[in-house]
């Protein structure tokens, strides 16, 4: 059952207090984040309808709300999620190969996620980064002059972390 | 090297933290504006400034303040725009992530100017890392007694939030930004109203992008008809621009809006010229949505003149010969790109980022890639007539101002023909 705990219940009405009395709804998009940060990265019905009971709307609500926004999941994913810019920008430097690489050495194609769970791969439209391309985001940041051993050493890297997690 | 307003010290150490950026003179404009001057003068001396909004629409921010509608017993809103999604455009973050502080001290003296208690930043989803700098910045500037209730005992009370959107184009609009504000889907309302009668849950609100809510800090400090003497014509002040592409150095650059745009690509103090030796082949001078330019006329417009850095010089032309100050994201392409890929993969970013209510822009953006694709990979002999077809189809049958659409209908086929132009079709 999916359930904040108490200190995160405490931040959820801390949350909804910056908005005015009665318009509690304005938090859902915060609210959203948080239960993806907690229920397994990704917003199933349960979370959703779990989401929409603490802010007393309407599921409907809260489903039309998450499959507009591209950052939340309504879908399992990899425990590391690459979104990889491919906006102009990004495409005059280069993303294309570096999509074509990863996709090649984790052997999956943008919106697939690796048989052991570990990676999914995805093409995300402009992220604020064009001076810095090529780049991706993982987690809450972004990776920024990306190569082909930039790549290598971010999944060794992850490898490494999920190994040290169990 | 031109005046810096707004990045001056964003590379003091340790700017970003409260005590240092008050030793460098930070909140003088707090103390200024709430201790001797009413709301009106502040509105007055932001008009006086010419600041222009620098969103990318480059309306006038003092006029917009005035706009906004002050019923009895209503709250008012203002609402800072950290959406940036335009691409080109990595400016605000900048600005957000280096000094902070900058951005909290221009929101306060906005909020004052204002009357609004409860100010929203609303910064896109994905820079998940600046929320914290930035609320970081608000409680240090809270326990310093300039936000909170009584600020410096003026009786001004004022709170900042900081509400992260998920990844929506669209939500940079400013009713979009609004509805998603209000926890639904980033769809733009039709105006009228207006934000500035009805916004934020009903209430008057205005919304303003980062750089202009920082630039209102040294508007209050120096006064605004020292603002209005830096730049040239209508482009007051400084303005940022995040330079990138097929240039040496890309990054965020503070101009004063009188360099020539030559200048900005190849001087060392700016993009440092372009990578290889190669040749200038285009530039979207202004973020994505502006039109494209060919190295002829980016430098010099079709009269011949020397083309500058600044909203009148870049629009000389209007949309058939000129472009646009826009947002200020600066694309360079080289010799070897193809405008018609570099297209597609806007026109892909479009549809993607459409939000769907009007049909033209639904469907037609779509198209638009579609037809590049085809038209990239040699398979399309037509599309000139098609992308006509498709502006005009868009220019009749949307009730929106449709920005999306109509805009990028005709800024299609102007690349197209660029192209064919400079391979001598
Ligand atoms: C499709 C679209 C996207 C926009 N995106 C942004 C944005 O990311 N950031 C921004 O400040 N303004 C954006 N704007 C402009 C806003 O609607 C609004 O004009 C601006 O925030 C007003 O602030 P300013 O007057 O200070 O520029 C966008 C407008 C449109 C039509
Ligand atoms: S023009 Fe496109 S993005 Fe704008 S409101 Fe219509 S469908 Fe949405
Ligand atoms: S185009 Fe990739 S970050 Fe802007």
């Amino acid at each position: 059952m999916v359930q904040f705990s108490e200190d995160k219940l405490a931040k959820v009405n801390e949350i909804i207090a910056h908005y005015p009395e009665g318009k509690q709804k304005s938090a859902l998009l915060p609210l959203l984040h948080l239960a993806q940060e907690n229920f397994g990265g990704w917003l199933s019905a349960e979370t959703m309808d779990y989401v929409a009971s603490l802010l007393q709307i309407e599921p409907i609500e809260v489903y039309e709300v998450a499959t507009f926004y591209s950052m939340y999941h309504t879908k399992p994913v990899g425990k590391y999620v690459f979104e990889v810019c491919q906006t102009g920008p990004c495409m005059l430097n280069g993303s294309d190969h570096i999509i074509a690489y990863i996709s090649q050495t984790l052997g999956i194609k943008p919106g697939e996620t690796t048989a052991d769970g570990l990676f999914t791969l995805k093409t995300a439209e402009c992220l604020g980064a064009c001076g810095y391309a090529p780049m991706m985001q993982l987690g809450k940041h972004y990776r920024e002059h990306l190569t082909k051993e930039k790549v290598d050493s971010i999944i060794a890297e992850c490898r490494t972390a999920a190994t040290a997690n169990n | 090297m031109g005046r810096k307003l707004l990045l001056e010290k964003a590379h003091v150490e340790g700017i970003r933290y409260f005590d240092v950026y008050r030793r460098e003179g930070g909140y003088r404009s707090v103390e200024k504006a709430l201790k001797t001057m009413t709301q009106d003068e502040i509105v007055e001396e932001v008009k006086k400034s010419g600041l222009r909004g620098r969103g990318g629409a480059g309306f006038p921010a003092g006029m917009k303040w005035g706009f906004i509608a002050k019923p009895e017993g209503v709250p008012r809103h203002l609402v800072c725009n950290a959406d940036e999604s335009e691409p080109g455009t990595f400016k605000d973050r900048y600005l957000m992530e280096f000094i902070p502080h900058l951005l909290i001290e221009g929101l306060i003296v906005a909020s004052y100017a204002l009357g609004s208690h409860d100010t929203y930043i609303y910064i896109r989803g994905e820079y998940a890392w600046i929320p914290d700098i930035l609320e970081q910045a608000i409680a240090e500037a809270k326990a310093n007694g300039f936000l909170g209730k009584n600020i410096l005992g003026t009786g001004f009370d004022c709170e900042i939030y900081v509400h992260r959107g998920a990844g929506a184009y669209i939500c940079g609009e400013e009713t979009a930004l609004i509805e998603s504000l209000e926890g639904k889907r980033g769809n733009p309302r039709i105006k009228p109203p207006f934000p500035a009668i009805k916004g934020a849950w009903g209430r008057p609100t205005v919304v303003n992008n980062v750089e202009t809510l920082a630039a209102v800090v040294p508007i209050i400090n120096e006064g605004g008809e020292e603002f209005a003497k830096i730049g040239v014509g209508k482009s007051t002040g400084t303005k940022l621009i995040s330079a990138c592409g097929n240039i040496n150095k890309p990054g965020v650059y503070e101009i004063d809006m009188t360099i020539s745009v030559e200048e900005f690509i190849y001087s060392d103090e700016y993009c440092g010229g372009i990578p290889n030796g190669k040749r200038l082949k285009a530039c979207i001078p202004g973020g994505s949505s502006v039109p494209i330019l060919p190295a002829n006329l980016l430098l010099k417009t079709a009269k011949g003149e020397t083309r500058y850095m600044n909203y009148e010089s870049l629009s000389d032309g209007g949309f058939a010969t000129g472009s646009m100050m826009g947002s200020g994201g600066f694309i360079v392409l080289d010799e070897d790109q193809c405008v018609v890929r570099n297209t597609y993969s806007l026109a892909r970013f479009y549809r993607h980022e459409s939000c769907g209510q009007c049909s033209p822009c639904r469907e037609g953006t779509g198209w638009m890639e579609k037809v590049l694709l085809r038209l990239e990979k040699g398979k399309e002999k037509l599309v000139i007539s098609i992308c006509f077809g498709i502006s005009k189809a868009k220019l009749k049958a949307t009730p929106f101002v449709p920005w999306v659409t109509l805009h990028h209908g005709r800024w299609l086929l102007q690349s197209v023909i660029l192209e064919m132009s400079l391979n001598g079709m």
